[in-house]
C-alpha cells in the first residue's frame, strides 16, 4: 500500500489554479504522488496537461498569481506553506530541477562555470575554486570532455546536447535528493536524446538520486522510470508500474496515448492512430470525467468524476468502466 | 577589443566628413557674408579682412584648408569674436555644457533607474502607476516649458534659486538648469528600465535561477541586472544628442554661457568657422557615444563581444 | 476569450482591447475636443488673431469679458491664437509625419525585403544619419535660408524617418524569414505581390504605432523652432513660439505661459499615450 511506504515525496490532492477571464483555469486538479528514495516516478500526459506546473508547485515556484492547494509533504515536513527562506533552502539543496530548454534555462551573459558554482557556494558553503572544482567534476560525470577549459565558457559557445548536460550537471552540484526532470530530451535531436538519457541513467546508477521524470516521450520514460503516472486535463488518470501499464492500460485515454506511438512492425495504414478531438480548456473543465468527450466507451456515470482507485496490485485507474484492457484496445479500433 | 575600437574609429571618419561638408557647404552656399551686417568698410580694409580669414580664395581651397586644419583638430578662427579661435571658444563654453549635462544625466539615471525598478516589482499596484503616470507626463511636457516654469515657481516665487547666469562652481546656479534638463530624461529612464526590469525577471533563466533556491538579491543582482541595463545602454546614444539640443534650450532661457549660445548667436552672425566647428564637435560627440555604446554592449554581453 | 470574440478578425479584436483601456477613450477624446476646438473656435470668434488692439492690452482670463483665455500684450485674443497654434502644430504633426513614414518604410523594407549589399548601404546611410546632429543643422538652415514653412517640413521628415526606417527593417527581416514567404515564393508568386500580400500587412500594426508616436515627437520638435523663433513668422503663431512668448512676460502674467503650455502638453501626452495604447492593443500576445 502507498499509504503505509514512508515516502520521500508524498503530494496529496495538489491543485494549482490561476486567476483567468472567464474563472479560474485549473493547471492541476487533486493530483497524488508518491516518490521513494532512489525511485524514478515518470509522468506522461500531453503538452498543457499540468506536467509542468507540477514540478513548480513541488519547488513553490508558480509564481503570485497561482493558487495552490493540498499538500506537498518533503520528509514528512509539510512544504505547502512553508517559510520562503525554508523552501529557498531545499531549493537546488535536497530537491533540484532541469528545465526543458536549456538554452533559456542558462543565463547568456554569465560563464557556464559561474553559474554552475553559485548554487554551491550558496548551499553548501564552498569557496570559489572548490565549488568550480566540484562544477569540473561534474562536468566529467554528465560526460563532458575537457571539462576545466568548457567552465570559462558561455551558453551560446556550448551545442544544444551540452547544454542540456551542463544543466543536469547544475542540478546535481549539491548532492540533491531529488531530481526533477522537465521534460529534458524534448529540445533536442534524437541521437543526442539517446545521449543524454544514458547520461541520465549512469547518474541515476552512480547516485541513486530519486528522480521524477515528466515527459511525453513514452521511450523516453520507458529508459528511466520503474513506476508511471499519466496525466490528462491537470488530473492523475492511471498510476501503476511501467511494464504493467503498457501491456495491459486500464484507462481509455492511456491505451489511446499508447495507440498512438508510431508501430513499425504494423502495416503502413496501422502504423499510426491518433486520439479524436482536442483536450478540454482547463478554464471550463467539464463537472465529470475530463476525458468523456473524447472518450469511445463514454456512458452516463462518466457525468461523476471517478476518482483513482486501486485495481490490480499496485495498479491504480480513475475511471468508471471496469473493463480489461483488451477490451478497452478494441474499443479504439 | 583593440582592433574593434580602431575599426569603429576608422569608420567615424567618414561620418565626421560628410558632417563637415555638409555644415561647410550650407554655409557658404547661402546668401551673405559675416561682414555684412557691420557698417560699410573702406574696400581695402574689406578686402584685408578677407585676406585673413581667405574668404577671398576660391570655395574648393577654402574647403581644404579647412579640412587640414580639421585634421589637426583646429577649427580655424572665429569671425565675430576677434582675436579668439573656436577652440578657445569651445574651451570656454564646454566646462559649463559639462557641469549642466553631467549632473543632468546623473540624476535620470540615479532617479529614473530607481524609480522604474521599483515600479517593476510592483507591477500594477499605485507604486506603479502613480510613477508611469508621472513619466508619461515628463515625456510629453518639453523642456522649454518646464524651464520657464522652474524659474516662475523656485526663483521668481519662491525665492530659493537664482533665475539664471552662472558663477562658476556654484551648485546654486547648477541646481535648476540641471534638473530642468534631467527631467524629461528621468521619465525616459524610468519607463526604459521598468520595461526591461519586467522582462527580465519573467525570463526563464531567472526561474531557474530561483529553483537553485538563491536569495532574491543575487538573483537580481547577478542574473537580471545586465538584460535590464541593456535598453538603457541603447538609449544613451539618443539621449546624449537630445542632452546636446536640450542645453541649447537650457541655456537660451537661463541665459549661460555654454556651446550652445555661442552656437545661436554664431548661426545668426554667420560665423562660418564658430558653427561648422561646434557642429562637428557635436557630431563627434555623438560617434564617440556611439562607440562607448558598443562598448558597454560587449562589456555586457558575451554574445555581442563575440561578434566584436 | 469569449466565443463571441473569437471569430473577429485582428483589427477588430485589436480595436476592442484599445477601446477596453479607459485611459484610451480618454485620450481619444480629449483630441477630438481639441482637434473640433481648434477648427471651430476661429470660425466662430469675433476676434482675429494678428490684429493688434491696444485697448485690450495684457487682459486677465475672464468669462465675463468675452476673453476667456485673456489677451497678450498686442491686445491679440489668446484663445484664437492658441487655437491658430493648435491647428498649425497639428497640421504641421501629421504631415510631416505621413512624410517621415512614407520614407521609412520604403527605406525599411526595402533593405529588410532585399538584405545583402542594398541592406549593408541603406543601413549604413542611416547610421551616418543617426550621427548627424540634425537639430543644430536645421537651426543653422533656418537662419542661413530664412524661416521658411517648407524647410521645417523637410528638416522634420529628414531626421524622424530614420528610427521608422531602422524598426521596420528588423519587422521585414523577421517577417522575410517566416516559412509562408518561402511558401508563396515557391509556388512562384511574383515579389512585389509578395511584399503587398504578406509583408505589407504584418507590418501595418508597427507603422500605426510609430506613426502615432511620430506626431508627438515632430509637434515637439516644430515647438522646439518655433520657440528658438526659428519656426512660423509672426503673427502667425504655433504651440511652441506662443510658450516662447508667454515665458518672457511669465513674471507679471503667468497664464501667458501656462495656457499654451498646457495645450500642448495635453496634446503630446494624448498622443503618447494613444501609441503606448496602440502598441499594447496590436501585439499578439496578448490574444
Amino acid at each position: 500500500m502507498t499509504e503505509a511506504r514512508a515516502s520521500l515525496l508524498r503530494v496529496r490532492a495538489l491543485s494549482v489554479s490561476y486567476p483567468g477571464p472567464q474563472g479560474p483555469l485549473r493547471a492541476l486538479s487533486d493530483v497524488d504522488l508518491d516518490l521513494d528514495e532512489h525511485e524514478c516516478l515518470g509522468v506522461i500526459g500531453e503538452s498543457g496537461c499540468g506536467k509542468t506546473q507540477l514540478l513548480l508547485a513541488l519547488l513553490g515556484l508558480c509564481g503570485s498569481a497561482a493558487r495552490v492547494t493540498g499538500s506537498i509533504r518533503y520528509r514528512g515536513e509539510e512544504l505547502l506553506g512553508a517559510a520562503p527562506a525554508r523552501l529557498a533552502a531545499l531549493r537546488g539543496r535536497r530537491i533540484a530541477m532541469v528545465f526543458q530548454e536549456p538554452q533559456s534555462a542558462l543565463n547568456p551573459y554569465l560563464r557556464i562555470g559561474e553559474q554552475l558554482a553559485e548554487g554551491a557556494r550558496h548551499h553548501l558553503k564552498l569557496t570559489r575554486r572548490a565549488a568550480l572544482g566540484r562544477a569540473a567534476e561534474l562536468l566529467e560525470l554528465v560526460q563532458i570532455s575537457a571539462p576545466a577549459a568548457r567552465l570559462r565558457l558561455y551558453p551560446h559557445e556550448l551545442s544544444g546536447g551540452m547544454r542540456q548536460r551542463v544543466t543536469i550537471a547544475m542540478a546535481l552540484m549539491c548532492e540533491p535528493e531529488i531530481l526533477l526532470l522537465d521534460e529534458p530530451t524534448t529540445a533536442l535531436d534524437v541521437t543526442i536524446q539517446a545521449q543524454v538519457l544514458e547520461v541520465l541513467r549512469s547518474i541515476r546508477a552512480r547516485t541513486g538520486v530519486a528522480t521524477l521524470f515528466v515527459s511525453h516521450d513514452f521511450g523516453a520514460l520507458a529508459t528511466l522510470a520503474s513506476r508511471l503516472t499519466v496525466m490528462y486535463a491537470g488530473r492523475a488518470v492511471e498510476q501503476g508500474a511501467i511494464g504493467e501499464l503498457y501491456a495491459a492500460p486500464l484507462h481509455p485515454y492511456t491505451s489511446g496515448l499508447l495507440r498512438s506511438l508510431p508501430r513499425l512492425d504494423l502495416p503502413v495504414p496501422l502504423r499510426l492512430a491518433a486520439i479524436p478531438g482536442q483536450p478540454p480548456d482547463l478554464a471550463q473543465l467539464p463537472a465529470g470525467c475530463a476525458f468523456a468527450p473524447r472518450c469511445p466507451l463514454v456512458h452516463p456515470a462518466c457525468a461523476e468524476r471517478p476518482a483513482l482507485r486501486m485495481r490490480q496490485g499496485d495498479h491504480q485507474v480513475a475511471c468508471h468502466c471496469e473493463l480489461p484492457a483488451a477490451r478497452i484496445g478494441e474499443a479504439w479500433s | 577589443m583593440l582592433r574593434f575600437l580602431l575599426r569603429r574609429a576608422l569608420s567615424a571618419v567618414p561620418t565626421l566628413l560628410v558632417i563637415a561638408t555638409l555644415a561647410f557647404v550650407l554655409l557658404h552656399l547661402t546668401p551673405g557674408g559675416p561682414f555684412d551686417s557691420e557698417r560699410v568698410l573702406v574696400p581695402q580694409i574689406q578686402h584685408s579682412i578677407e585676406a585673413r580669414f581667405h574668404l577671398d580664395e576660391p570655395l574648393w581651397r577654402q574647403y581644404l584648408r579647412y579640412l587640414g586644419d580639421l585634421a589637426h583638430g583646429d577649427l580655424g578662427p572665429s569671425f565675430q569674436y576677434r582675436n579668439t579661435s573656436v577652440n578657445e571658444l569651445i574651451a570656454q563654453g564646454l566646462p559649463v555644457d559639462v557641469a549642466i549635462g553631467g549632473t543632468a544625466m546623473l540624476i535620470a539615471l540615479l532617479l529614473g533607474g530607481s524609480i522604474g525598478l521599483l515600479a517593476a516589482t510592483r507591477v500594477g499596484g499605485w507604486r506603479d502607476r502613480l510613477p508611469m503616470g508621472l513619466a508619461m507626463l515628463g515625456i510629453s511636457v518639453p523642456l522649454f516649458v518646464t524651464a520657464p516654469l522652474l524659474i516662475l515657481v523656485f526663483a521668481i516665487r519662491l525665492q530659493w534659486l537664482p533665475a539664471g547666469d552662472w558663477v562658476s562652481g556654484s551648485w546654486r546656479h547648477l541646481l535648476l538648469p540641471s534638473v530642468a534638463l534631467a527631467l524629461p530624461y528621468t521619465a525616459y529612464i524610468a519607463r526604459i528600465v521598468r520595461s526591461a526590469a519586467i522582462e527580465a525577471l519573467a525570463s526563464p533563466f531567472i526561474r531557474a535561477a530561483r529553483a537553485k533556491g538563491l536569495p532574491s538579491l543575487t538573483i537580481v543582482l547577478r542574473h537580471a541586472l545586465r538584460p535590464t541595463l541593456m535598453p538603457l545602454v541603447s538609449f544613451l546614444g539618443p539621449a546624449l544628442a537630445g542632452v546636446l539640443t536640450g542645453s541649447i534650450v537650457i541655456e537660451q532661457v537661463f541665459g549661460l554661457p555654454g556651446i550652445g549660445r555661442f552656437f545661436v548667436t554664431g548661426a545668426l552672425n554667420r560665423d562660418y568657422t564658430l558653427v561648422t566647428g561646434i557642429t562637428v564637435l557635436y557630431g563627434a560627440l555623438i560617434i564617440a557615444m556611439n562607440v562607448l555604446v558598443d562598448l558597454c554592449y560587449g562589456w555586457l554581453d558575451p554574445r555581442v563581444r563575440a561578434r566584436q | 476569450m469569449s466565443p463571441a470574440e473569437r471569430n473577429d478578425g485582428p483589427w477588430r479584436r485589436s480595436w476592442r482591447r484599445l477601446y477596453a483601456r479607459r485611459g484610451a477613450r480618454w485620450a481619444l477624446a480629449l483630441l477630438g475636443l481639441i482637434m473640433a476646438l481648434a477648427l471651430l473656435v476661429p470660425a466662430l470668434s469675433p476676434y482675429d488673431y494678428a490684429a493688434p488692439s491696444w485697448t485690450h492690452i495684457f487682459l486677465r482670463p475672464s468669462l465675463r469679458g468675452g476673453e476667456w483665455f485673456g489677451t497678450d500684450g498686442l491686445g491679440r485674443d489668446l484663445l484664437v491664437r492658441v487655437m491658430w497654434g493648435c491647428r498649425i502644430s497639428l497640421l504641421i504633426g501629421i504631415a510631416a509625419s505621413l512624410v517621415s513614414v512614407l520614407i521609412g518604410v520604403a527605406w525599411g523594407t526595402a533593405a529588410g525585403y532585399i538584405g545583402g549589399r542594398t541592406d549593408g548601404l541603406l543601413m549604413r546611410t542611416v547610421d551616418v544619419l543617426y550621427s548627424v546632429p540634425f537639430i543644430p543643422l536645421v537651426i543653422v538652415l533656418e537662419v542661413l535660408f530664412g524661416r521658411n514653412f517648407l524647410l521645417v517640413f523637410i528638416a522634420i521628415g529628414a531626421v524622424s524617418w530614420l528610427d521608422i526606417a531602422r524598426i521596420v527593417r528588423g519587422q521585414t527581416l523577421a517577417i522575410r524569414s517566416q516559412n509562408y514567404i518561402e511558401a508563396a515564393l515557391a509556388l512562384g508568386v511574383r515579389t512585389p505581390a509578395v511584399i503587398w500580400r504578406h509583408v505589407v500587412p504584418n507590418l501595418l500594426g508597427l507603422v500605426i504605432v510609430y506613426a502615432t508616436l511620430t506626431i508627438p515627437s515632430v509637434i515637439l520638435f516644430e515647438a522646439l523652432l518655433s520657440f528658438l523663433g526659428l519656426g512660423v513668422q509672426a503673427p502667425l503663431a504655433s504651440l511652441g513660439s506662443l510658450v516662447a512668448d508667454g515665458a518672457n512676460e511669465m513674471q507679471a502674467n503667468p497664464y501667458l505661459l501656462l495656457i499654451p503650455a498646457a495645450f500642448l502638453a495635453a496634446i503630446i501626452l494624448c498622443l503618447n499615450y494613444l501609441g503606448d495604447a496602440l502598441r499594447d492593443a496590436l501585439d499578439p500576445r496578448h490574444d
